[in-house]
């Protein structure tokens, strides 16, 4: 057990008080530094869905994916609305006195420049998706635009985004960039912030430990150290983990497919271990280096690359038909933003729910690990600047990422309708879009590497993440602990992938993107939790 | 033959402390050397303090308490760091050569401390500065 200094001076001016001693639930087995009941039950019970969803693979496969298509095809209207919410809570908190707060106290610095912040927030809010789908879902969206509406028996059987854009390509592009923008654009981001900011304020204002039942004190008082809070925290290791870890499953089998096509390399068994273990490997080392060597070094090496590619692409692509897809796709987005979002009355139902709730549940299933690392790397900013730069940046810079890639992949498509990237599956696709345009080698090289790099910064501060949550919201545990999370993820991947291949990782990944369902109720609470938050402390005398 | 003494601190594990920091206390008096206690917070809330301004103020106390009880001057030197766990060596080595220091005493016996004193700080420390190096065992 742990003993404590006691601390008879002054407390900082607007910490919470709490019987709680951070720290007084952990145990110190072999020198760790440990939460008791969290850390315990998290791995054994990761473990434990391991090997019952490998023994039972295809009813597991089953049930998740059920149990994913029915919370995402009847709660559609709860996704939408929830995320909704969260983009105009975050625009009123923005523009509200309440922005003025600022995050650590009135006097707090900022621990980061803004390079470095931004890098990380980015690196960890969207990684690899914006490869794949930064080429594949504009493409999408424009085929089903382009194909028109199709009824059966009243119901909508095309998975167009609205009213469709039958025959008219120009508005079949902007629509289909409208609706990948919305995608990842304010929506996604709101819900990072509400988790990240919840955290950096009820963290660094008002001294609870960094992890998610912080956020529910002003609701629950006392009662989150118990197991209302470890059944919040265990969730948010479950949800993080397996998405991490079925993540780099798939991006391994994505990205091998990519090394296939370009260098002939061989896509079986040894390769996959060989890579999830490389990946494992630079991960530990930039755990290992920590937050400032190692994480954030990393993802503005990530940036640095990223935008490299695109101002490379923007370049040698079509720059004419770039620049007018990110004008006219952005000018479509603020348009289109409000007919896109409304969760009620809709007839463009696959899209709807296919796309758009299951996206929401997916941000949301992530937001716990993205939300708990943007909020650690936060503090001396103001809630106005926080918004501003969550929010409001990355929207451009999505916008700007889709018009680029997506852009370009729609200008080929519609130069040629029989265009590479139009049927290459969804692996391929961005290969096949920098194939047709000079040094293919060279943009198609960096283009793997990147993926490659997203792995590792998603995987490092994961494992940061899923370390000071299962440490009880402490940042200082030994460094043994983040090894054995990053390992562990390695190996849940490698696991999944080899024993049970596709099936076992659609289950977990199914399961993962379930858990958007209960941290959707967990989220508008923590919107509730936090304006009370700020309200009293936008009060109390010195703040 | 001493004049500057760094013990590194651990304020979650003060009792454990004890030995170390009563082995630097009789050094300090007999040489006539300065005591200078090094602690690492974190940014986020800990054990010890809800904010770095907060650690540093106990860290303070700590180091005040102990120059009335033991009769010998402790000065506190609180660091923040971004990721405690890690930096902490990198940290010590630089505060010792900030403050000029010819011996340094840690605590052995603290769980985690084992992994970050003796594995790698202690050991960091002998292989890295020609500073002497007194590890306390409990």
């Amino acid at each position: 057990m742990t003993d404590h200094v006691d601390t008879s001076i002054e407390e900082a001016p607007d910490a919470i008080e709490t019987e709680y001693h951070i720290g007084q639930d952990n145990i110190t087995p072999f020198g760790l530094d440990i939460h008791n009941p969290v850390f315990m039950i998290s791995s054994i019970s990761i473990v434990a869905f391991v090997i019952l969803t490998l023994m039972f693979q295809d009813s597991a496969s089953e049930f998740f994916v059920w149990l994913r298509d029915f919370l995402t095809q009847n709660f559609d209207w709860f996704f939408l609305s929830a995320g909704n919410i969260f983009v105009l809570f975050c625009i009123v908190l923005m523009v509200s006195p309440l922005g003025k707060i600022r995050l650590g106290g009135p006097d707090a610095k900022p621990d980061y420049t803004y390079m470095g912040w931004f890098a990380m927030l980015f690196a960890a809010g969207m990684g690899i998706g914006l490869m794949f789908f930064g080429v594949s879902e504009p493409i999408s969206h424009f085929n089903s635009s382009l194909g028109g509406t199709a009824l059966e028996g009243g119901a909508r059987t095309d998975w167009a985004p609205l009213g469709a854009a039958a025959g008219d390509a120009a508005a079949a592009r902007d629509l289909g960039m409208a609706a990948t923008i919305y995608h990842w654009a304010l929506h996604p981001w709101a819900i990072y912030a509400v988790v990240a900011l919840s955290l950096a304020f009820f963290s660094f204002n008002r001294g609870l430990p960094l992890t998610l039942r912080s956020s529910f004190y002003p609701l629950l008082g006392e009662r989150v150290w118990g197991w209302w809070g470890h059944i919040i925290d265990t969730v948010a290791v479950f949800a993080t983990l397996f998405g991490l870890a079925t993540s780099l499953g798939f991006g391994t089998q994505q990205a091998l497919a990519g090394m296939n096509y370009l260098f002939g390399w061989s896509t079986g068994d040894f390769a996959k271990v060989l890579l999830i273990a490389v990946i494992t490997a630079i991960a530990l080392i930039s755990v290992l280096r920590g937050l400032d060597g190692g994480v954030k070094l990393l993802s503005e090496v990530n940036i640095a690359m990223a935008a490299l590619l695109l101002i490379f692409v923007m370049i040698i692509g079509p720059t004419g038909d770039i620049f007018s897809a990110i004008i006219s796709g952005g000018v479509a987005y603020a348009r289109e933003i409000i007919p896109l979002s409304m969760p009620f009355g809709r007839e463009d139902t696959n899209f709807s729910q296919g796309w758009t709730s299951f996206y929401w549940a997916w941000w949301i299933s992530w937001s716990p690990f993205v939300g708990m690392f943007i909020a650690r790397v936060s503090r001396g900013r103001t809630v106005r600047e926080f918004i501003f730069c969550v929010i409001i940046i990355p929207t451009i810079v999505c916008i700007l990422w889709m018009g680029v890639f997506g852009g370009t992949a729609i200008s080929q498509v519609v130069a040629n309708a029989s265009a590479a990237v139009k049927d290459a599956p969804l692996e391929l696709k961005l290969f096949e879009m920098l194939r047709p345009l000079p040094l293919a080698t060279f943009t198609s090289f960096l283009g793997i590497i990147l993926v490659l790099v997203f792995f590792i910064t998603s995987s490092d501060s994961g494992s940061l993440v899923i370390d000071t949550i299962t440490a009880g919201g402490k940042t200082s545990a030994p460094v043994a602990q983040r090894v054995f999370w990053c390992t562990f993820e390695g190996v849940v991947a490698a696991v999944l992938l080899l024993v049970g291949g596709a099936t076992a990782l659609t289950a977990l990944q199914a399961m993962a993107v379930s858990t958007g369902f209960p941290f959707t109720i967990v989220l508008l609470t923590m919107c509730v939790s936090l304006y009370l938050g700020l309200r009293e402390t936008r009060k109390s005398p010195g703040a | 033959m001493y004049k500057n003494i760094m013990v590194p601190v651990d304020l979650a594990h003060e009792s454990r402390l004890e030995k170390a920091l009563a082995t630097a206390a009789d050094l300090g008096r007999h040489y006539g050397a300065e005591i200078h206690l090094i602690g690492v917070t974190g940014v986020t809330p800990g054990a010890v303090g809800h904010t770095p301004e907060e650690y540093k103020r106990t860290l303070e106390e700590f180091a005040d308490r102990l120059s009335r009880e033991k009769g010998v001057g402790f000065q506190a030197h609180a660091e923040v760091s971004h990721d405690p766990a890690v930096e902490l060596d990198k940290i010590i080595e630089r505060k010792s050569e900030e403050i000029g220091v010819d011996l340094v005493i840690m605590a052995s016996h603290v769980p985690g401390f084992v992994d970050r004193f003796v594995r790698s700080n202690a050991g960091y420390l002998v292989e890295h500065s020609s500073i002497s190096v007194f590890v306390v065992r409990g």
